[in-house]
């Protein structure tokens, strides 16, 4: 799978630690051995913030970190610049571990290979927003004009034309926000690094927000790591998801795997309320067998989700339909009622019925 | 139950005796080391008199349209320009004018020491806590202890004249210029900070485009302190040979001269006013960002 447009790095994090305190270092080996995040707490007074992370992100993907507040998603992020420093562990990118950078080649690093965009936006207050657009650039050493060019570019790009010389509280939450990426993606860094930065801002604004990131994408192609606690959101941008629960990696995968396969009751808890028809791809309930003869009038192509089919279909008025890939080879047929009960029935129950 | 009733000293023997070493040996020290001091604080004389040879030795009509140029570029409100203009014809007219620009002419050199010594002393005590501890309880000493108490060490020293006073005038106002710096960049939102150290900033860029100018309304709030303070010590100054308006006052202090301290002690109220209203003006502008806010 070696896209040529791909301008990402890819990012493997390895058996990272995270212990907050004094001698965080001290206890690695008893959480290795399987000391608890009370006892650690409430024995010796360390917070446990990540346990044994292994998350490999490929270059010139999406990947959503999802977890509750308090889930040690923040801490994982700022692993990948090291904002904050790891306890035990490797964050590879490009071949290199942040962890054993040096302050000069961390800032470097910083500088050239990842950009930020957070949650309250952290944008400068007493600058313009073309000032707050170079800044990135500015810290780099470049001369002006060059730094004006791209940002002006990417002030164009996420909508903001002739907001250059407002001043961030003179603009809204969600063109704040727009600052927020244009700064980072002046940065021109092959990492693009977003803490929950639309997670402030209004439903409307954030579905907005996303379309934009997902537009962007298709045309810049970095790597995104992306953190959010909403899973309508993870689900909408995340190539692939990692479900974080106290500093532990409790399932990863892409979308679908998480909906129809979660792994313990706490995931099934939040896939409960996720609508299926948007994630759930035909593939999964197409079948080769089954189906009248004549099923082949509507063919939808694999990797549309149910809800689209289902809208296919329902316009063409047809029950059946056959599932194609890309040479337009028949893969399955697909019927209506199982669309429909795959979009209101876990997977789970759809199966058992199957089974009978 | 004699020791119930008055407290048991140490003998006053013992205790005229300590008095006695401590005075000796800083004696001993001012005769040591009180040249070596004093050329240390050449150029800080060099300064006071140059900038009181030019308050003094312009002519007044060019000094009021300087002053009142100042107050414009820094202010932009017309209103503080006429008060400030009325007031220095004011004190003209009531013949304080040269009192008057000695004073200026030391406030700004004490201004510009407090400036200088001050934000540097205030962004070092921010980055380091243990600095902190060590300078916070001096500031105390500083602000709290009778300014004539270290006036006496100080006169021992360099003697009678401008030196001393500006150094007592500085001992003085320095602390809320070091405190509010200090505050200042402790305050400075750690969100912003993080994006900056983010985008890989050194922390010479992290003090320069983020820390300073997001504690800049602090240390304006600073400044204005300090020329208040400063102005305030105008006439204990004066007792160890400082000129200015705080020389009449004490005289008529002397004198049970009643109108002589009231029209000085007003020129000092005005100048005061006119160094408040123009600092605080041109701080205010200094943020016009903050003023338009989204909805």
């Amino acid at each position: 799978m070696v896209d040529q447009n791909v301008q990402g790095a890819g990012i493997k994090i390895k058996n990272l630690y995270k212990i907050f305190g004094p001698r965080g270092s001290s206890y690695v080996e008893a959480v290795k051995n399987g000391m608890t995040k009370t006892e650690l707490n409430e024995v010796h007074h360390h917070v446990l913030g990540l346990r044994d992370i292994n998350i490999d992100m490929p270059a010139g993907g999406i990947q959503v970190v999802m977890g509750l507040s308090g889930s040690g998603k923040s801490t994982l992020i700022r692993h990948i610049n090291r904002l904050i420093d790891p306890t035990a562990g490797e964050v590879i990118v490009d071949g290199v571990d942040v962890c054993q950078m040096n302050e000069n080649n961390l800032r470097q690093f910083r500088r050239h290979k990842t950009a930020m965009v957070f949650q309250k936006f952290a944008l400068l207050p007493h600058r313009t927003v073309l000032d707050n657009t170079v800044y990135g650039l500015e810290i780099q050493g470049l001369s002006r004009e060059k730094q004006e060019e791209q940002a002006r570019r990417w002030i164009e790009r996420v909508g903001l034309r002739g907001f250059e010389d407002h001043y961030p509280n003179q603009l809204s939450g969600g063109m704040q926000q727009r600052v927020g990426l244009a700064r980072a993606l002046t940065n021109d860094a092959p990492i693009l690094l977003m803490d929950e930065a639309f997670s402030a801002l209004d439903p409307l604004i954030r579905m907005d927000m996303q379309s934009v990131l997902l537009d962007l994408q298709k045309e810049i192609k970095k790597t995104i790591v992306f953190i959010t606690h909403d899973l309508d959101e993870a689900l909408r941008l995340g190539d692939r998801i990692a479900i974080l629960r106290d500093g532990e990696v409790v399932q990863q995968g892409t979308g679908q795997d998480i909906v129809l396969q979660p792994a313990d009751e706490y995931i099934s808890s939040f896939v409960k309320e996720v609508n299926r028809g948007r994630v759930i791809m035909v593939d999964t309930i197409a079948t080769t067998t089954g189906g009248p003869a004549d099923a082949g009038h509507v063919s939808v192509a694999s990797g549309t989700t149910l809800e689209e089919a289902a809208k296919t279909m329902t316009d063409a008025n047809q029950q059946y339909a056959t599932v194609v890939d890309e040479n337009g080879k028949a893969l399955g047929v697909l019927s209506m009622n199982s669309l429909i009960q795959a979009m209101v029935t876990p997977i789970s129950h759809l199966t058992a019925v199957a089974a009978e | 139950m004699d020791w119930f009733y008055s407290f048991p000293n140490m003998n006053d023997e013992t205790l005229r005796n300590l008095k006695k070493a401590m005075d000796e040996g800083f004696k001993a020290f001012t005769r040591e080391y009180g040249d070596i001091i004093e050329s240390f604080f050449q150029p800080l004389q060099y300064f006071l008199i140059q900038a009181e040879r030019f308050m003094t030795g312009t002519p007044w009509p060019i000094m009021v349209l300087l002053i009142a140029g100042i107050a414009w570029i820094a202010s932009r409100n017309w209103k503080i320009v006429a008060g400030t203009v009325l007031t220095l014809l004011l004190i003209g007219y009531f013949d304080m004018w040269s009192d008057a620009m000695k004073t200026i002419a030391m406030i700004f050199v004490g201004t510009v020491v407090s400036i200088v010594v001050g934000i540097p002393i205030g962004i070092v005590m921010a980055r380091s806590d243990g600095f902190q501890r060590v300078v916070n309880p001096i500031l105390d000493v500083m602000q709290t202890m009778p300014s004539f108490v270290y006036l006496i060490p100080v006169v021992m020293l360099l003697g009678i004249g401008k030196v001393p006073g500006l150094i007592a005038v500085v001992i003085y106002a320095i602390p809320p210029m070091i405190r509010l710096t200090n505050l200042g960049i402790r305050l400075v939102d750690k969100d912003v900070l993080e994006a900056a150290d983010a985008f890989g900033s050194s922390s010479w860029q992290r003090l320069k485009n983020v820390q300073i100018p997001l504690a800049l309304p602090t240390i304006m709030a600073g400044i204005n302190q300090t020329i208040m303070m400063a102005l305030a010590m105008v006439v204990i100054a004066s007792m160890i040979g400082v000129q200015g308006l705080g020389q009449p006052v004490l005289r008529s202090v002397n004198g049970q001269f009643f109108s002589l301290g009231l029209f000085n002690g007003l020129a000092i109220v005005g100048i005061a006013i006119i160094f408040d209203r123009v600092s605080q003006a041109y701080g205010k502008r200094l943020q016009k960002h903050q003023e338009v806010v989204h909805g």
